[in-house]
């Protein structure tokens, strides 16, 4: 069969779906769904949450992978569920089992608290949007006459890299892979502290290369490849404070 | 069901050894922790043995005679095996630590895992037919 495109005869999968209200013991409930193969996970928890369950709680917004909202574990693995088809996670008669993410506070069900997330991002100066002349790669980009041109950053903040993390889950300070690789993008030179910051117990120094993050991340920002940079830049910029300290 | 535990926290280090959903850089990682955590304790029970030599010498000779049991060989055996593991994964952590090779690290844990098989063979050879 040809895995790009299915027959859209439905297919009957199974979705285990977790639950926890507050205060409420944590318990799943399974609903069947006839689907599209081709269709996304996301497609069929709206299903489920417009025609069997309207108390289920879940995130998502933009639908195309850009928002970063609806990361959730399919059978036990970080997905961002909108660009999940089902097929891709299950055969028809199967069963689909969706988690919320690991190691951030769940809020209720589906939803969990990704403040900490966030405010480290804006502590190292993740932005949103890079000017194109300061891509890593070096291609070379003509200036705009207003200013320059500008793109949006990949890394979505959808937190998928913090929930597959093996360390993430042991160390509640650590700044974990998105937020270093925000760090990388916003340079070390570029913002007071930030060495401090990450060349720290809790920084660059306590990853220890399981490389689940660059395994999970659906906007190919390769964390594990960025913090092993920022530890390159560390280094160097420590050999630099030497010598300035020397003069 | 009870509530699952969310929160980052140091009570969580036992998934570290949990490869459900993980990745071949998760496995990687979670040999890596076992084999440290065996080569502790045999660090440990080494010191003992040569504890054994305050005792005396008949009392060190005693035990040595004990280490040929075909159970202590293979606990030993297990040692090696932990050793080449940990030693060639260093190497692996080390060289992706320098940016070396890092989309490759995969490849690299095969690699190390067959050099770990054929010298956890020799060595297996070698220890149960001395």
């Amino acid at each position: 069969m040809d895995m790009n495109h299915h027959n859209n005869s439905g297919w009957s999968v199974s979705f285990r779906v977790f639950r926890q209200k507050t205060g409420k013991d944590a318990h799943y409930d399974t609903v069947k769904l006839e689907v599209d193969p081709d269709e996304y996970v996301i497609d069929a928890i709206e299903r489920i949450w417009a025609y069997h369950d309207r108390s289920l709680s879940f995130a998502h917004a933009c639908h195309h992978s850009t928002c970063g909202a609806c990361g959730m574990r399919v059978n036990g693995v970080e997905k961002l569920t909108c660009i999940t088809p089902i097929h891709t996670i299950a055969r028809n008669g199967g069963i689909v089992q969706v988690d919320p993410l690991r190691n951030f506070p769940i809020i209720t069900d589906l939803v969990v608290d990704m403040g900490a997330l966030y405010r480290r991002m804006a502590q190292v100066g993740h932005r949103p949007v890079v000017p194109l002349a300061e891509e890593p790669a070096g291609m070379p980009v003509r200036k705009s006459n207003n200013g320059e041109y500008t793109r949006l950053s990949d890394c979505i903040e959808c937190g998928l890299c913090i929930s597959a993390c093996p360390v993430a889950a042991s160390t509640p300070d650590y700044l974990g892979p998105a937020v270093l690789a925000g760090a990388l993008q916003h340079g070390i030179k570029r913002q007071p502290g930030l060495l401090k910051l990450v060349d720290s117990e809790d920084g660059v120094w306590r990853c220890h290369s399981a490389f689940e993050c660059t395994e999970v991340c659906p906007s190919y920002v390769e964390p594990g490849t960025k913090i092993m940079q920022l530890r390159r830049n560390v280094v160097s910029e420590r050999f630099a404070n030497l010598f300035r300290s020397n003069r | 069901m009870s509530t699952p535990s969310n929160q980052p926290s140091s009570k969580n280090w036992y998934k570290w050894f949990d490869p459900r959903g993980k990745d071949l850089g998760s496995y990687a990682f979670i040999l890596n922790r076992i084999t440290a955590l065996g080569l502790t304790f045999y660090l440990f029970l080494h010191l003992i043995v040569l504890g054994q030599l305050a005792i005396g010498p008949e009392a060190y000779d005693n035990f040595m005679a004990m280490l040929h049991n075909p159970i202590f060989v293979f606990g030993e055996l297990l040692v090696v095996i932990a050793g080449i593991y940990h030693g060639l994964n260093g190497l692996r952590v080390a060289l992706t630590s320098f940016g070396i090779a890092i989309p490759y690290q995969k490849q690299i844990f095969i690699g190390l895992l067959v050099l770990t098989v054929l010298g956890s063979l020799y060595f297996a050879v070698r220890m149960f037919t001395a």
